[in-house]
């Protein structure tokens, strides 16, 4: 028997009053693999990877977590009804969630940050939650910036500990969501170097980016997604290699444009 | 005629001294009741069904757009006409002056606290929030653990700005006959006709306590400043 997907996503879309965002997205995510959402802005690629995190609520269509239905399910009359909120819990604790501003809680150091929901949410003694969170930080290379608050950290280093904090949940699958976007070439090589070495422990990863170098050499599926839909899905090499989607080439030549040859 | 020093180290000294602890309780018990409760109503405006929301609202406008000293005067003299039945018996509000007054100041605190609170709310970047229930906190963990330590140090400054208003909104309250500093002060000027050394003495004090105010605010910046919000 084949197990499910981790991410499996049937028919979803999402409005926001009258445009229509994300017009029916299938996407499955294989275990174990990092999948790249790419796409010009606007796109949708970060409202889907929003709706499996249940940051949004799809409009309409069906998202499992490793199987099980996230926040809706089938009826017994093949309606599409909300799960409780024990449900969505108990799914929601197998992701991890990276942000493009980190979101990091300013009021506590790294170590607070990264501790918090060990003790808050999973009920762990203060010491036992700092002894895990000092581990998860030591991963991503940060363990003597543990007492320092996210302002005295450069944006690399915040979302190196932003990674921490998902990761110290110990998630079944991890989004990114434009993880790079804010910083600088030189923090975005620490950050990608933090993702590249989770993918080598066989992590789940779904990740929107425009960092193409990164979705080429790591990703072992790229799905492209265009007005809010699907145009291509497949490996790199079918996905970059020629013949390629004219939108792909259009896409790419921006790339180009920007000295990035050398990456592909 | 006495001078600034006589009054106060003279036999006025106690009665003003006791104006000064009256007027020290009612500004910081009133400020506390009044931010207490501005907190819960920008809690009840903001989680709460949209009804409460437009009758705090109406709460927040009556109180903002009118003077202290007219909510006071109706507070003390109008509380006794207003009457609940319970059954046989019926309770009015009729107070004593000083609780008048203290419960007069925690209401006119309120209104303008919660407006503190609500605007302090919508300063909070949304991704806090969002990264709070991606690791699994509930509401109620996120207010507490999140927004409220957050909204703290961003409202901290207007919070110590509202607070010294209160303290010399305290000075109305002599009108209706709450014996605190500018009810004792007063009653020195018109038995002296001694209004300037009188009103220089309540002038100095409430400044006094503006700038011990002042510099405990600037104390607390300075520690939360480093938990001022990062940026990439």
């Amino acid at each position: 028997m084949s197990l499910a997907p981790a991410i499996r996503a049937r028919g979803v879309v999402k409005r926001f009053g009258q445009t229509e965002v994300l017009t029916g997205i299938d996407l499955d995510a294989p275990r174990g693999e990092v999948t790249c959402l790419l796409g010009p802005s606007g796109s949708g690629k970060s409202t889907l990877l929003r709706c499996i995190a249940l940051l949004e609520e799809a409009t309409d269509g069906l998202i499992e977590i490793d199987g099980e239905p996230l926040g809706f399910a089938l009826g017994p009359n093949g309606e599409r009804m909300r799960l409780p909120a024990a449900s969505i819990r108990q799914v929601r604790s197998k992701i991890g969630m990276v942000f493009q501003q980190f979101n990091l809680w300013p009021h506590m150091t790294a170590l607070g940050n990264v501790s918090e929901a060990l003790v808050t949410v999973r009920g762990m003694s203060r010491k036992d939650a700092e002894a895990k969170a000092m581990a998860e930080l030591d991963k991503v290379g940060l363990a003597k910036r543990a007492g320092h608050y996210p302002s005295e950290l450069s944006g690399g280093q915040q979302q190196r500990v932003a990674i921490a904090r998902a990761l110290a949940l110990e998630p079944k699958i991890m989004l990114f969501d434009e993880p790079t976007s804010s910083l600088d070439p030189e923090l975005t090589g620490e950050v990608l170097n933090v993702m590249r070495s989770l993918a080598g422990t066989g992590m789940t990863m779904l990740v929107v980016t425009h960092e193409i170098g990164f979705a080429a050499s790591v990703g072992s599926k790229i799905v492209f997604l265009d007005h809010g839909k699907i145009l291509v899905e497949g490996t790199p090499d079918t996905v970059f290699g020629k013949p390629r989607h004219p939108r792909i080439d259009q896409f790419l030549d921006t790339y180009l444009d920007r000295g990035a040859a050398g990456l592909l | 005629m006495t001078s600034l020093l006589g009054y106060v180290t003279g036999p006025d000294g106690l009665n003003i001294l006791s104006g000064l602890i009256n007027t020290i309780i009612l500004w910081l018990v009133g400020s506390a009741f009044g931010a207490v409760i501005g907190f819960l109503i920008a809690v009840a405006r903001r989680y709460g069904p949209r009804p409460l929301d437009l009758l705090l609202l109406g709460y927040v406008e009556v109180i903002r757009g009118t003077p202290f000293l007219v909510q006071a005067y109706l507070l003390y003299f109008g509380g006794p006409y207003l009457c609940a039945g319970f059954g046989e018996t019926s309770v009015c509000l009729t107070l004593d002056p000083f609780a008048a007054g203290l419960l007069g100041l925690s209401i006119y605190g309120s209104a303008y606290y919660s407006e503190l609170f609500r605007t302090g709310f919508d300063a909070i970047p949304r991704g806090h929030i969002e990264a709070a229930t991606t690791v699994g906190l509930d509401r109620l963990q996120t207010l507490r653990r999140i927004i409220l330590p957050e909204m703290t140090m961003l409202v901290l400054p207007s919070m110590v700005n509202m607070t010294i208003l209160m303290l010399k909104e305290t000075a109305v309250l002599s009108i209706i006959s709450v014996k605190e500093l500018k009810f004792q002060v007063d009653i020195i000027g018109n038995r002296d006709y001694a209004f300037v050394e009188s009103f220089t003495i309540l002038a100095l004090v409430y400044w006094a306590l503006v700038e011990i105010c002042g510099a405990l605010g600037r104390a607390a910046e300075a520690r939360l400043s480093r938990y001022r919000f990062a940026h990439s």
